[in-house]
């Protein structure tokens, strides 16, 4: 048979088209100039042009995060592909699919210190999921249905495909995906039936359960929040849900006890600390999680489902470990739950519950808003009145503001919510916006920013307004590094160095200078005409609200910190160890 | 530290540019050490690499050591040799000794207890052969220390579990 001759260039948009990209996040330089050439000649691929290449990548998360697709970036060699680093390692801590193409040197140049080059998958190989540099134009299109096939399978991730000049340029064969398939790369994605059954019978025996559920049941597909919902259904059980996996289980919920973790809420704090079985589902015992570990839920059974076997015992001990897909786990485990006919113990649940709403009864979010000076947890209650429904997708930055998004804005589905987690990278919100909007053009689409974040890819508000993406962004403006100063306030004696945002720009003119909409609210009772106003403008608009510059983010467990050993409210006093202090 | 002990890890990996640097990032961006590591094409048709690597740590650190390389893509198996029943370990090392005189003779008289081989010989010095446990060469190495020993060259570990079983 003979085989389909094309360009090193026809064969990666051919490939990203067999893969089902409709939409790719880039920036043209020397090193991929035939590839751009072969986009201008085609209109299957749409390319986005970004103004950054670390807003590429950021897009191309925000972008998979609300499809459950695989977001794609095309950058240039050097200092396109360094540029686009802090978005690969945003992407693999955060367990997202990206392909991240990167044009290279010539294969004759490569390690000459020729114009441009870098050792791209060097740099990028500890921040990636796999990476590979094609010296090969027979290898290429095998290396780009891999590429694919690699950032999806098992727990997702970013990869790099390095693509020097010549072989952009060389012609060579094409291969479909269907011919294509990984020699040796296959994650378990069933769960042993044997520790489900057994894991099951724990679960229908507890007495003081909790699921604490992760960015893996978002990433395992909407049938894993569905298979939850039930589960969770099944059992009457209380449900957590770390920052990662917000979505998955509807926060309007009864069942729901909020975020846990370091600003989550009393109620999910003091449920894992007490629990007698925890029901850990597609989470990863994240220090922000459990803080200090070996004060971390000491009473319980631990049983944790993850498809990544080098999750379970990393930094918690459990008891039943099941490797798999969190909805084919679901699903076998509401399996054995029905045909054991399993009860949930009615009494001990009952009594359970009686002590969890004396914890909820804590109200530990609340805050006052009088006064003249909006506060930020108000603007954000009303945001969430204002634009909730399930054609809402809301972005952060990293912040005071992002866990205050996380504390007050309920969502009811699943990839409506993007935030950076494990990374924390400032600078995230707008371009993940971008990527979102892209892929919903009809979504009201909002980044919930802080002034210093926004400052770090604010040169995205071109490609926003260059692409008529009218996205969001609501600034809760303190006029500092909010979280920063507050660490600061805590654990250095209130010396706020370095973390006063002087110089900040008129955030209302910077909307017009890029041809969008600048508005500003400072009176609370505008706060309301001001989200109406930002909903109904269809082009890209920036809020400008500022709010309190002191307030601070509870409940909050410091550092090296016990679960129960919450502070609620500037009366407590933070007692910070020193081995705490010493903690991130 | 509690329960800290040494482990021989064999690994099966695709023969390709940068899979070795894969495994040692990884041990040096977690923390892990390296005492020992060895590599060599052992699968030309499958173009399979064999990787053997002595670590050390706790078992709980030892468990996510394995589970780490084998979530690099390139990695077919992994097995540790230590836990996994009885297994051979080898090293090979080839050790220069210049000495005159007594330490000469006394030299090649160790030499000759240890089974090591000369492999060349001038006036003033010998090169020593010698195959065995890494603590059969230490103790080679320390008697040589008084005898001459000027350079010292060691593959590291290769260990194959006994038994008619592959990896
Ligand atoms: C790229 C990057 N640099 C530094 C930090 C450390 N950091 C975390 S939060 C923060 C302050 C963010 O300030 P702002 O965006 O105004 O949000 P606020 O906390 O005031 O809501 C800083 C500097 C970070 N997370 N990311
Ligand atoms: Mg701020």
């Amino acid at each position: 048979m003979a085989q389909l001759q094309m360009t090193g260039a026809e064969i990666v948009l051919k490939a990203l088209a067999d893969q089902g990209v409709d939409t790719i996040f880039g920036y043209p330089g020397g090193a991929v100039l035939p590839i751009y050439d072969a986009l201008f000649k085609q209109n299957n691929i749409r390319h986005v042009l970004v103004r950054h290449e670390q807003g590429a990548a950021h897009a191309a998360e925000g972008y998979a995060r609300s499809t459950g697709k695989p977001g794609v970036l095309l950058v240039t060699s050097g200092p396109g592909a360094t540029n686009a680093v802090t978005g690969l390692t945003d992407a693999l801590m955060d367990s997202i699919p990206i392909v991240c193409l990167t044009g290279q040197v010539a294969t004759h140049l490569i390690g000459n210190d020729a114009f441009q080059e870098a050792d791209t998958v060097g740099i990028t190989r500890p921040c990636t999921k796999h990476n590979w540099l094609v010296k090969d134009i027979n290898d290429l299109a095998r290396v780009m249905h891999e590429a694919f096939y690699v950032c999806k399978a098992g727990r997702p991730g970013p990869v790099v495909v390095d693509l020097p000049k010549d072989i952009q340029l060389q012609t060579g064969p094409y291969v479909p995906p269907t011919q294509v398939q990984h020699k040796s790369y296959r994650p378990q994605i069933k769960g042993d039936l044997n520790k489900i059954r057994e894991a099951v019978e724990l679960i229908a025996n507890a007495k003081r359960p909790i699921f604490y559920t992760g960015g893996g049941v978002i990433n395992s597909g909407p049938a894993a929040s569905q298979l939850l919902r039930e589960f969770a259904r099944l059992t009457g059980y209380p449900v957590t849900s770390t920052l990662m996996g917000l979505g998955a289980f509807p926060a309007s919920d009864g069942q729901f006890l909020g975020m846990l973790g370091m600003h989550g809420t009393y109620e999910a704090n003091n449920a894992m600390h007490d629990c007698d079985v925890m029901i850990n589902i597609g989470a990863r015992f994240d220090d922000r999680i459990t803080g200090r570990v070996t004060a971390f839920s000491p009473g319980s059974k631990k049983i944790h489902v993850d498809i990544d076997p080098s999750s379970i015992n990393k930094n918690i001990r459990v008891d039943i470990g099941i490797v798999g897909d969190v909805a084919h786990v679901l699903e076998d485990m509401i399996k054995v739950w029905k045909s054991k006919v399993y009860r949930p113990d009615k009494e001990a649940l009952g009594e359970w519950w009686k002590q969890i709403e004396t914890w909820r009864g804590r109200n530990c979010l609340r805050y006052r808003q009088t006064g003249d000076i909006i506060k930020p947890q108000y603007a954000l209650q009303r945001l969430f009145e204002l634009t909730k429904g399930p054609n809402t997708y809301i972005t952060t930055e990293v912040g005071q503001h992002q866990m205050w998004a996380a504390q007050f804005y309920g969502f009811d589905e699943p990839n409506r919510w993007m935030t950076s987690g494990g990374l924390g990278t400032m600078g995230y919100g707008l371009p993940a916006a971008i990527g979102v909007q892209v892929a919903h053009p009809d979504a009201l689409v909002i980044d919930v920013a802080g002034e210093a974040s926004i400052l770090m890819n604010i040169q995205e508000m071109s490609t926003a307004v260059q692409h008529r993406l009218p996205v969001k962004i609501f600034i809760l403006n303190n006029e500092y590094m909010g979280m920063v100063r507050q660490w600061q306030e805590l654990l250095h004696g209130g010396r706020y160095s370095e973390s006063y945002m002087n110089s900040l720009p008129d955030f209302v003119k910077l909307a017009e200078a890029f041809g969008a909409v600048g508005l500003r609210v400072s009176d609370p009772t505008k706060v309301d005409d001001t989200i109406r106003e930002m909903v109904d403008i269809k082009r890209p608009v920036i809020v400008d609200c500022l709010v309190d510059k002191n307030e601070n983010c509870f409940p909050m467990v410091p550092s090296g910190a016990a679960h129960n050993e919450m502070l609620l409210g500037p009366e407590d006093q933070a007692n910070v160890s020193e081995a705490g202090a010493a903690l991130v | 530290m509690d329960g800290v002990r040494s482990h021989t890890i064999a690994l099966l990996v695709d023969n390709e540019a940068g899979v070795l640097a894969r495994v040692i990032g990884l041990f040096s961006g977690r923390g892990y050490n390296i005492e020992s590591l060895t590599v060599a094409q052992v699968d030309g048709s499958r173009n399979l690499s064999r990787i053997t690597v002595v670590t050390s740590g706790t078992e709980m650190v030892i468990e996510q050591i394995k589970a780490q390389i084998d979530r690099l893509v390139p990695v077919h198996k992994v097995t540790d040799l230590t836990i996994g029943g009885p297994s051979l370990e080898r090293e090979l090392a080839l050790i220069k000794v210049a000495s005159t005189g007594e330490k000469r003779v006394e030299a090649l008289r160790l030499a000759d207890a240890f089974r090591a081989r000369v492999v060349d010989s001038t006036s003033q010095s010998f090169v020593f052969e010698l195959t065995g446990s890494t603590t059969k060469i230490d103790a080679f190495i320390d008697l040589m220390k008084g005898l001459g020993l000027v350079e010292l060259s060691r593959t590291g570990v290769v260990a194959i579990a006994r038994g008619a079983e592959p990896l």
